[in-house]
């Protein structure tokens, strides 16, 4: 086997490829797009590999599917050095760095059960991004670690 | 000021602070200059819980500005109990009145309901988050008996539930003050309150014990231990006992110390410090009226 990472995983045809993801994030940023496998997408994960940017990183490929805005701002909390790369056939057609948010809507939820946003109102969560959190803007409740947790179902 | 809703004290400047208390202080020295300032305006109250003595003390202060009151009631007795959605009750309720004030056990309904409506809007207290015009008659009260200059302030008690602490311990961030917190170490201060007090820069001190600091404090915010918050009731005892203060103590210790409370108390003042006259807690409590009087002059002035 070839000791360049980029070949351990196999190439895609279409896709995305996330690269320098935080070491031992994979799993989360899959939680992130909502892939647990059961739907047939063909996915490959490469995890802790050497890095000499991140020390180790992780690199997850998904053939037929491109990111929303909003789980790449989410990616962000989780994978802050993370690129994204969009693959169209064998070739990346697109190169993004993922950029923090000043704040992510709609994504999160509220892990305080006595806030109004988790209750039947007409609002969406909305959470400030701090340099090592996020903070609900409606009852200031900080998520510190394991944001992926909090991710919204839809 | 320009501010159309009243939702945290932290969104409150030292100078909108300042001008508020200027206000209540203009108020209480002369009430008869404001006594027909509001003639026909209206007060929407919408208490989703139970809080007679804000609500009263919210109608006193419109009513002295000559204005009046709508009251929703109880939720019991109001279309909420059908399952209707705060942000429809506040849409229906603005019709009736020129400024809402809302108490909600919900942390953030003040923030979200402020969101549907054009008509300024005050919380009354959401749930264990915000209750600005509690940290505005707290400031007066503060600065009446002490000045902020060189402030040295101990807040006592719960200060992890404590609503009142945590947006009076925001608040003077913005002032020349220290703050020692004094509580046992399960209630201390939750982290989204150090965070804000570490961001603010603020001098701020923790403590177990109130020995520790009690001679050099200017005043001595004093708040409840509850019952609730312990698994077992001898654990309650055990550790509320710690936390009170008596007239043979504030005598010994510091003669000239300033007592505030948010009441009401159970036995964390002794009632002997009820004569010293350091004892601010019912003047205090009376504050509160010129104090949303001035905030209720404000914001309708504004909204005009
Ligand atoms: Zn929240």
């Amino acid at each position: 086997m070839s000791d360049d990472p980029e070949l351990r995983v196999s190439k895609i045809r279409n896709g995305t490829v996330i690269d320098h993801i935080s070491g031992g994030q994979a799993l989360n940023v899959l939680a992130i797009i909502g892939i647990d496998g059961t739907s047939g997408e063909e996915v490959s994960v490469a995890m802790n590999i050497p890095s000499d940017r991140l020390g180790k990183k992780d690199i997850v490929k998904v053939e037929g599917r491109e990111l929303s805005q909003n789980e790449v701002d989410v990616l962000s909390l989780i994978a802050p050095a993370a690129t994204i790369n969009i693959v169209r056939e064998f070739d990346v057609a697109e190169k993004h760095r993922v950029e923090r948010p000043g704040r992510v809507e709609g994504v999160l939820e509220c892990p305080n059960r006595n806030c109004i946003t988790t209750e039947s109102e007409p609002v969406d969560s909305a959470f400030e991004v701090l340099d090592d959190g996020v903070r609900c803007e409606y009852c200031d409740t900080i998520i510190r670690e394991d944001i992926a947790a909090h991710i919204l179902v839809s | 000021m320009r501010q159309d809703h009243i939702i945290s004290a932290k969104q409150l400047s030292r100078r909108d602070i300042e001008a508020v208390l200027d206000r209540a202080a203009e108020i209480a020295a002369d009430p008869s200059a404001y006594a027909d300032r509001h003639e026909g305006s209206l007060l929407g109250l919408l208490f989703f819980e139970p809080s007679t003595r804000t609500k009263m003390s919210f109608s006193a202060a419109m009513k002295r500005l000559g204005g009046d009151i709508v009251d929703m009631g109880t939720v019991e007795s109001s279309s909420v109990k059908k399952g209707e959605s705060l942000a429809d009750t506040v849409r229906v309720v603005e019709g009736y009145a020129d400024a809402l004030v809302l108490r909600h056990p919900s942390e953030g309904a003040a923030q979200m309901a402020s969101e549907f409506v054009d008509a300024p809007l005050i919380n009354a207290g959401d749930g264990a988050g915000q209750h600005p015009t509690q940290t505005l008659l707290d400031l007066y009260t503060i600065r009446e008996n002490a000045g902020f200059d060189d402030l040295s302030i101990g807040i006592m008690g719960d200060l992890k539930y404590g609503r009142t602490v945590h947006s009076l311990a925001h608040a003077l961030t913005v002032f020349d003050a220290r703050q020692h917190f004094v509580s046992p170490e399960s209630l201390q201060l939750p982290r989204s309150v150090r965070y804000d007090l570490h961001e603010s820069g603020a001098e701020v001190r923790e403590h177990t014990d109130l020995d520790d600091v009690l001679s050099e404090l200017d005043v001595l915010y004093v708040t409840r231990i509850q019952k609730e918050r312990f698994p077992d009731e001898s654990e309650y005892h055990e550790v509320a006992g710690e936390y009170q203060i008596d007239a043979a103590t504030i005598r010994e210790h510091n003669e000239d110390l300033t007592v505030m409370h948010p009441l009401p108390r159970v036995d964390e003042i002794d009632h002997d410090v009820d004569e010293l006259d350091g004892a601010q807690y019912f003047q205090q409590a009376h504050n509160g009226v010129p104090v949303r009087m001035a905030l209720l002059d404000m914001v309708l002035e504004e909204s005009r």
